[in-house]
């Protein structure tokens, strides 16, 4: 931007001092200072006399004194009688489980629609467009209550469960499903799990080198996928095929035993994923747009299959369209998980909800939660940034 | 996509040719085509016919639950018995001609703003002005007007107003954030940043929290601003943050030269602003503006966790009634299907505005 150059006009109305640009800036910026200092001023002032004639201490002393509610899931072990920062540490895993699972379900989802979208097949490419319209057009919020709906009026009650050969139960309740009880045989089946994955990363990055070095594919998708379900197999049954698991049956009004997957946590997951991943579709398709029709000719013409063109023509070029307003659809999807609290799941909005209400803690509470906020849109930023940097075009830096 | 090329044995001038050549090239075309095709069908087979037959064939448009009960379908029946509790909240019933005619003025308010011919500088004005003609027709008091206190406003016009108001009245802010933003005064860029950056960053809901739990505590002893005033302040300063870097994104997509052909004329700042560069930057932003609108209406919706009427809560209300609780799949249908008539005319007219407005500049 380029300022007016006042010095080459020689009237003399504009050498009054006031007309110096320098002193103008100076001047203005002087000004905004002291109204943003005079407005945090009036509203600090205002807040501790406020929090004075209601006696609430400030200060995060809070967090150490006994919470006395309960959250009703937990990845970490909590009981009403922890501290507050027991529970908004609670409230924070729930937070990032919801976020990590929310992200990778949509983005397989968004996928998914944004290329059936595209796809030749004109039923398939019409359904995904009207599950596009369909989900973009409605408030989020619609669809968590209404997933939040169909489970608890909808499904039946524990005692007439949807059952799946007496292992998986599927009510009001949330779905109930048999847990793998930790002994020896099923830290060794988990281990061979992780060797194989690291064993596949290895695989990918010297089938890669190879292909770059000599032109020769390896076939590093079917290579990993033997490693990944193989070697846990086979040490099922080195370790006598035997594994124990902690089945769920009904006692009461509600079933024992297994691990569960609450109808809070359901709603909220399926809920948020539908949604987000529409716009994701949208940017998908884009991006596919984006590269031009041209290049898939191009790749055809080369004799590439129709896969081997989207994975090594397309989807590399697309994903520099793709990635930053994906970024902001990932911030989305997070920014929007605090609609928990309408559904009753306790995620960290909601303890802190809980926590303000009981304590009268508000400025405390409502800091915690913008600073987790703000700290989880850098820190997602910063990983999409440098993901970003490595899909961008080399040497145009 | 090149013209299909259509098999000998259909070419024939047959009725079914042409469908069938049609079928062909778009459902049938491979193997791996045409299991997507059956796969499709599939769904389609599992998921419309017993959609139609719940929703049209067994169902029961007036009457009470238990006809719906002994019917099997759909229970419209909620909705010639709801509807003007979701449409209208608890607002007087006797008086629910004034939100009636509030929702009108904002549908007329949205046709204008959306015809280019009333793209002029008055716009933002006339808006305003309806904008308070719905605050005297909703809150009364005035003109033999019975008042209305705003604690019982709900459903539809409650939407429309946090949105609406929420997009007008935060339109000034947003501009002059976005000019701050690209200000040459180091001071002024970076409170800008700030403001912009921090409300980006966190989530609507925590700053309805913030308006409904924190405000009280910002103000001075005896100062009160009722729940949906706050609620709409907490709006406007959130939406200005997005606004404000749309409208910077239209400031970065006018050259440089208009910059400096304003400057070399001798205009000040802000008649370089307000006579050149505005004029051209707000029009490329209009679609991703209508974007922006888009949103804003739709997450209206959250005023409910702070406890406003507004239609996703007053449907919610209208639900909560024991012998319709079952019946909730035709409540929240109802709602989706308002929200998704105002946000699809909304997108294709965003689409409509960018094809019409990329006439000019888009080269082919």
């Amino acid at each position: 931007m380029v300022e007016p150059v006042s010095s080459s006009v020689s009237s003399a109305e504009f050498h009054h001092w006031w007309n110096n640009e320098r002193f103008r800036g100076v001047l203005y910026q002087l000004l905004l200072m002291a109204a943003v200092v005079a407005i945090g001023w009036f509203l600090v002032a205002n807040t501790l006399t406020n929090l004075n004639a209601r006696h609430i201490a400030t200060g995060f002393g809070f967090l150490d004194r006994e919470a006395g509610f309960g959250i009703s899931e937990h990845l970490i072990s909590y009981m009403p009688s922890d501290s507050y920062l027991r529970a908004f540490e609670a409230g924070l895993l729930n937070t990032l489980e919801i976020s990590v699972l929310g992200i990778v379900l949509t983005t397989l989802l968004g996928v998914v629609m944004g290329v059936a979208r595209l796809s030749t097949n004109w039923l398939v490419a019409k359904l995904a467009s009207a599950y596009v319209e369909a989900m973009r057009n409605v408030p989020v919020l619609l669809l968590l209550l209404f997933c939040y709906s169909v489970i608890t009026v909808s499904l039946p009650l524990s005692r007439n469960a949807f059952n799946l050969f007496d292992r998986v139960f599927l009510s009001n309740r949330g779905l109930r499903v048999p847990s793998l009880i930790w002994d020896e045989n099923a830290v060794v089946v988990v281990t061979a799990f992780l060797v194989g994955l690291l064993i596949s990363v290895g695989l990918a990055i010297w089938a890669r080198r190879r292909q770059d070095r000599t032109g020769q594919e390896f076939p590093v998708v079917w290579g990993s996928l033997g490693l990944l379900f193989g070697l846990p197999v086979l040490a099922f049954l080195a370790m006598g095929a035997s594994l124990s698991f902690d089945v769920p049956h009904l006692a009461g009004f509600n079933f024992a035993g297994g691990s569960t997957l609450s109808p809070e946590f359901a709603a909220l997951l399926v809920g948020l994923v539908i949604y987000t991943g529409a716009f994701v579709a949208e940017i998908v398709r884009s991006g596919i747009l984006a590269v031009s029709y041209g290049q898939t000719e191009a790749a055809l013409a080369l004799g590439l299959s129709r896969m081997q063109v989207l994975r090594l023509v397309i989807l590399p070029q697309s994903l520099r369209v793709i990635i930053p307003p994906l970024t902001s659809q990932y911030l989305n999807l997070v920014k929007n998980s605090p609609l928990a609290v309408a559904i009753g799941f306790p995620d960290l909005v909601s303890v802190a909800n809980t926590a303000i209400n009981q304590t009268g803690q508000a400025v405390e509470g409502v800091t915690i939660i913008m600073g987790v906020y703000l700290a989880i849109s850098l820190i997602l930023s910063f990983v999409m940034n440098w993901y970003n940097k490595r899909v961008a075009l080399r040497g145009g830096r | 996509m090149a013209e299909p090329s259509v098999p000998q044995s259909f070419a024939a001038d047959g009725l079914l040719s042409r469908p069938i050549a049609w079928a062909r090239t778009n459902l049938f075309k491979s193997p791996g085509n045409t299991v997507l095709t059956l796969v499709a069908a599939w769904v389609l087979w599992l998921l419309l016919p017993p959609l139609i037959n719940w929703a049209l064939v067994k169902a029961t448009w007036v009457g009470d639950p238990a006809a719906c009960r002994a019917a099997g379908g759909a229970c419209w029946g909620l909705v010639t018995e709801k509807y003007r509790l979701i449409l209208f909240g608890i607002y007087p019933y006797d008086e629910q001609w004034r939100p009636f005619s509030a929702v009108l003025l904002f549908i007329g308010m949205i046709l204008m703003a959306a015809n280019p011919r009333f793209w002029k500088p008055w716009l933002g004005a006339a808006l305003t002005a309806g904008l308070v003609i719905v605050a005297v027709l909703m809150w009364g008091g005035v003109l033999g007007l019975p008042p209305v206190s705003d604690d019982r406003w709900g459903g539809l016009p409650l939407t429309l107003i946090l949105s609406i108001a929420g997009i007008v009245l935060s339109f000034p802010l947003a501009v002059v954030l976005a000019l701050g933003r690209r200000s040459q005064l180091p001071a002024v860029r970076a409170w800008c940043v700030v403001y912009i950056e921090l409300w980006r960053g966190v989530p609507l809901i925590s700053v309805l929290f913030m308006a409904s739990i924190m405000f009280p505590l910002f103000m001075p002893e005896g100062v009160t601003i009722d729940k949906l005033l706050r609620a709409q302040l907490g709006i406007i300063l959130f939406t200005a943050a997005y606004l404000a870097e749309i409208v910077r994104g239209g400031l970065q997509a006018i050259s440089q030269g208009q910059y400096e052909a304003a400057d070399s004329i001798g205009l000040t700042y802000w008649q370089k602003m307000r006579l050149v560069i505005l004029p051209q930057a707000l029009k490329v932003v209009i679609p991703p503006l209508v974007g922006q609108f888009i949103t804003t209406f739709k997450d209206t919706s959250l005023v409910i966790i702070i406890g406003l009427y507004d239609l996703l809560s007053s449907t919610k209300v209208a639900l909560s009634d024991p012998q319709w609780r079952a019946f909730y799949v035709e409540g929240f249908v109802v709602a989706a299907l308002i929200y998704f008539v105002f946000s699809y005319v909304m997108s294709q007219y965003s689409q409509y505005l960018e094809r019409r407005l990329s006439a000019g500049v888009r080269r082919q």
